[in-house]
């Protein structure tokens, strides 16, 4: 996965493109296999876990790597959803190309769906972005958290997507394959990303703002950038979440939605894609995990335990699991990569 | 710049190329297609294994913590009694029948993946839940693809049962309960105008809000003014100053809160230091003894549409009202009752039904006729709704007392 | 008109309420810069030591001055306690972490006590005794005003004189206002910021505790998930006013009390809940350090 800065961008771009493919073909096979492997219950909760995974990569794009604290991503995540789901339910679910088997064609519409949905995020994000990112720190925070629930409120108003009633019905076409595809797609642009000249201006101007922006970049742009892919990768998992659950309602996008991806991205190391990765396999797993003792208990301590979790979390590794490191630099030929870990990871001697 | 066009150009058609790729997966095993991941192959098996053993299992989704748990822990505490009643008498077919709760903290998704647990990996043989429609609506479809029957006491939205077959309901639906308070007002209460005052994050209350517009307005009633809350404020002076400055023609004869208990009290508290003297209306949502806790006499006067009345001298009422106080120590309310009932319904069916297998049972509480339950006598009709009689009661001292028994027409 | 000035009375009323809880917000924000999320869940647990006081002494069964005294020492010493439980435990061991972390403490503190509560103290709405009967509605040439109301107004204004007094007349004041510019420096200059810091989460976490009790009057329906949009709500009230700022917190969430109050009356009550935040927005991108908020200079 290492790959140092080349000047042939070409080369770079072919071997991106191979990982790519090969990965998707992986996943394609994996799809049926696994579903036919797994019982109900636990592909559902590797299902969840893997639109989380989306979620907590793409947040971490800017709250660890470009350091910009945004508290809204359950707003974009919802916008992706509404949209995509409106659309599958009114024009998508009725239409079937001509001469294609149904679900070549619904695949194919799904995808246009999920897209859709992912580029009404991405736009809003732009809306969003551009006058609030000049906002610093805490303040930012506030006003992506208000951005988040003004989102809420207005679906709350619209009733051609339900209002508080909902919507339900939702085609279910996600499945495992799209769920891990669209998680592996949004790892691997994170990371191509930060092999580029964005990813080295991303961190930048986490790092320091000011001095990067001495260094002739251009903060406000680089900022909106990332918010703009990362709202994109939000809308795509809400669209996934929307066709997987099948049923959508403007409560389901509050605030703590959003906490719940920030606490991911923050246990698995700010500005770590492993980590996030890592992360949101595990939180998900772990509200399973704990599920038996509701049975012995009677009382639901899930939460409790959760959140006492999360602040010894907090106060023993306050770097979360991997800081700023990822998985790949935990390998057996550590001592020859030396070298490129340093060009890789520039944040490392941050921490 | 380069790399960023690169993804620019490269989403559209990654995103093409998955859905070719799942495509052809999707091909290979047909039956993946339309249900993801909860396939349908699977049914038949978790249904034959859910009778087994000496002990019948039953599924409950609630929202036991959560903004909504206050809902969810009565209506746990109503099955809860119900099921140690059933089992006392001797439980089902010889067998014991033993519930399992799990929490959905109020979100969908947690109860989509609670009920696949249950159904997969517990193996139940009937669901109750959930309260509200909008886990009601996550839960269905899964219930239905498994072909386990699933009953909600008190999911009021007709969305919920039109899921599928195996998904049946013991309370009313929001038309029903909507317009029997526009009944009540305009020829008991000879209203001719109502102000509207719903909450506006809650699909019951605007369900509800809905429907007594509707028939109101077809009645030849109008309603002047429709304000808004959301669930968990504290202040509705406002609200309530605008449809006081409402004059002549305008000025509201009932006011139609139809909200749950936990905002109501407080809302006619102020309604009353405001100075409004007009009743106020709702559904069984106000069904508590929290309602007049909170809200102490400013309810006198004030009528709801619940499913029975706790002066009904009926035995099996006055039984339930008894036992319950005895075991938990206080006063059932409409969620609770709910709950004992939809428990019962499901009992009552699987005594009723041949076996235990889950089409038997499904079979069994579509046939359900007049089961003398608790909030009145429950007719499953053909959209597997339950059809019984509402009855309006009204708020004084403190307590609930009989007015009138409306009929669904 | 009448009606205008009815909402105008609503508004501040309900505002003096947002503001009761700001101020504890700014206090803890102006010294740490640590938005303190779980500062809304000391006040519910506030309200519940008030309620629980009150069976405990049977209170309600005398309502008076002295019960209210007394829920008030009580919700007041209990919510002082856990405050300064929280930021010994949860905080301080993270002051040198960054502040995303010491946030997500924050986080896991209020989800700790809004979850914990409901086991504690069931999750059905309690209501909460009439320790103190304030009279009856008055009225002013048609407007009405709730003399609790009145009262709550009055306490928040109170409040908000005897902060400013704490903070710029005494010497513990002059202590938090060195610490609150920078940790280091105070430090150096024989400040004991640790307990200086300490001393201000008790006082916030006090107030709140005062405010549990006044909410619990005004409306009195408690639940352990009481506090979550109104803390929400009188933090932004908070940052509107200028966060950091005593007077500027109690502007701030009295104009956002008219505000919400003038959206349901006039506009789209379905909206209001988006308002608080909206306002919010377009203050801090009009002018970023609130209404009364004093610049900062970046460093480099």
């Amino acid at each position: 996965m290492i790959a140092p800065q080349s000047k042939l961008e070409g080369s770079s771009m072919y071997r991106g493109a191979s990982i790519f493919l090969a990965g998707i073909v992986v996943f394609a096979i994996l799809s049926p296999l696994v579903t036919s492997a797994l019982p109900a219950y636990y592909s559902a909760i590797v299902a969840y876990a893997g639109i989380n995974v989306t979620l907590a990569v793409s947040l971490n794009l800017v709250l660890g790597i470009t350091g910009q604290f945004s508290m809204g991503h359950a707003g974009f995540m919802a916008v992706g959803a509404y949209v995509s789901s409106y659309l599958s339910l009114t024009v998508f679910n009725h239409i079937q190309i001509v001469g294609l088997p149904l679900e070549v064609s619904q695949n194919l519409f799904f995808a246009v769906s999920l897209y859709i949905g992912g580029l009404a995020s991405a736009g809003l994000g732009y809306v969003v972005g551009l006058p609030t990112l000049r906002l610093r720190g805490d303040y930012l925070a506030i006003v992506t958290l208000g951005f988040g629930e003004i989102i809420r409120v207005v679906l709350l108003n619209i009733d051609v997507v339900g209002a508080a009633r909902g919507l339900p019905g939702i085609p279910r076409w996600t499945s495992f394959g799209w769920i891990y595809a669209i998680a592996f797609v949004s790892v691997l642009t994170v990371r191509r990303l930060m092999n580029s000249a964005h990813g080295r201006a991303f961190l930048a101007v986490r790092e320091d703002e000011i001095a990067a922006e001495a260094m002739g970049v251009n903060a406000t742009r680089v900022k909106v950038t990332a918010f703009v892919i990362s709202s994109f990768f939000a809308g795509v998992a809400g669209g996934l979440f929307a066709h997987y659950l099948t049923y959508l309602n403007p409560a389901i996008f509050d605030f703590n939605r959003s906490f719940e991806i920030i606490i991911m991205v923050v246990l698995g190391g700010m500005g770590s894609t492993s980590g996030a990765l890592v992360a949101a396999l595990f939180l998900t797993g772990l509200r399973e995990f704990l599920r038996p003792l509701q049975e012995i208990t009677k009382l639901d301590f899930r939460m409790v335990i959760y959140s006492i979790l999360l602040i010894v979390l907090m106060l023993t590794r306050p770097n979360g699991f991997f800081g700023t490191r990822e998985i790949s630099d935990f390998n057996l030929f550590r001592r020859f990569k030396r070298n490129a870990l340093k060009v890789n990871n520039p944040g490392e001697n941050h921490v | 710049m380069n790399s960023f066009t690169t993804v620019r150009n490269a989403l559209p058609s990654a995103f093409a190329a998955l859905a070719l790729l799942f495509s052809v997966g999707a091909c290979t095993k047909k039956t993946d297609a339309p249900t993801g991941t909860t396939s349908g192959t699977s049914d038949s098996s978790s249904a034959s294994t859910a009778a087994s053993g000496d002990e019948i299992l039953i599924g409950e989704v609630g929202s036991l913590t959560g903004s909504e748990a206050t809902f969810g822990t009565s209506t746990r505490d109503g099955i809860d009694l119900a099921i140690k009643q059933i089992n006392e008498g001797g439980g089902i077919k010889g067998k014991k029948l033993r519930v399992i709760v799990l929490d959905d903290q109020g979100k969908p998704e947690e109860a989509a993946i609670a009920v696949t647990k249950l159904i997969t990996q517990d193996k139940v043989s009937a669901i109750l839940g959930e309260v509200s429609s909008s886990r009601s609506l996550a839960m269905a479809p899964i219930a239905q693809s498994h072909k386990i029957p699933m009953i909600t006491p008190s999911s009021t939205n007709p969305k919920v049962t039109q899921i599928g077959d195996y998904i049946f309901r013991v309370c009313f639906i929001d038309p029903f309960q909507g317009s029997v308070m526009a009944k009540f007002a305009r020829n008991s209460l000879k209203a001719n105008t109502a102000a509207i005052l719903r909450d506006i994050k809650n699909d019951y209350s605007m369900g509800l809000a809905e429907f007594f517009n509707d028939t109101f307005t077809k009645m030849g009633g109008k309603v002047t003014v429709i304000q808004s809350y959301s669930a968990g404020d504290v202040d509705f002076k406002t609200q309530l100053s605008s449809i006081k400055a409402l004059t002549g023609a305008d000025k509201p004869d009932v006011i139609f809160v139809p909200g749950y208990y936990t905002e109501v009290g407080l809302i006619a508290r102020q309604a009353r230091s405001m100075g409004f003297k007009v009743p106020l209306l709702g559904g069984d949502g106000w069904d508590s003894e929290k309602l007049t806790e909170i809200g102490e006499n400013s309810l006198d006067g004030s009528y709801f549409s619940n499913h029975y009345s706790p002066d009904d001298k009926s035995p099996h009422v006055q039984k339930f009202i008894a036992d319950y106080k005895t075991v938990f120590n206080r006063i059932p309310d409409g969620l609770a009752a709910m709950g004992y009932d939809a428990a019962m319904v499901l009992a009552d069916a699987m005594k009723r039904a041949k076996t235990l297998a889950s089409e038997d049972v499904r079979a069994a509480i579509a046939e359900t006729k007049n089961y003398p339950g608790v909030t009145g006598n429950i007719t499953i009709n053909k959209d597997r709704d339950a059809e019984k009689p509402a009855v309006v009661l009204e708020v004084k001292d403190k307590r609930f007392i009989y007015k009138e028994t409306i009929n669904p027409s | 008109m009448v009606e205008f000035l009815q909402h105008v009375i609503n508004g501040l009323g309900l505002g003096s309420i947002y503001a009761l809880i700001a101020l504890g917000y700014t206090m803890v924000f102006g010294i740490l810069q640590l938005i303190n999320f779980a500062h809304s869940d000391v006040y519910m647990i506030g309200a519940f030591a008030g309620y629980y006081a009150s069976r405990y002494f049977g209170l309600a069964d005398s309502p008076g001055l002295l019960s209210l005294l007394i829920a008030l020492g009580c919700a007041m010493g209990a919510c002082g306690a856990l405050g300064f439980t929280i930021e010994r435990f949860a905080y301080r061991p993270l002051r040198k972490a960054p502040r995303i972390n010491v946030l997500i403490t924050a986080i896991g503190v209020s989800l700790l006590l809004e979850f914990g509560g409901q086991i504690v103290f069931g999750a059905d709405p309690k209501f909460f005794p009439t320790l103190y009967s304030a009279g009856n509605t008055l009225v002013f040439g048609g407007v009405q005003i709730e003399p609790i109301q009145l009262l709550v107004f009055v306490v928040s204004v109170l409040l908000m004189v005897a902060l400013r007094f704490i903070i710029f007349k005494t010497k513990a004041g002059r202590a938090m206002r060195a610490v609150s510019f920078s940790h280091t420096n105070a430090a150096l200059m024989g400040i004991p910021v640790d307990r200086t810091i300490s001393f201000t989460f008790i006082l916030g976490s006090a107030l709140a505790g005062a405010a549990g009790i006044l909410v619990g009057l005004t409306y009195p329906k408690i639940d352990p998930l009481m506090g979550v949009m109104f803390g929400l709500k009188a933090f932004v009230a908070a940052v509107v006013g200028g966060i950091g700022n005593v007077t500027g917190a109690v502007l701030g969430a009295l104009l956002m009390g008219v505000a919400e109050t003038m959206v349901i009356a006039y506009w789209a009550p379905t909206y209001r809940d988006a308002l608080a935040f909206s306002l919010l927005i377009l203050i801090l991108l009009f002018k970023p350090s609130g209404l009364l908020g004093s610049h900062r200079m970046e460093k480099v």
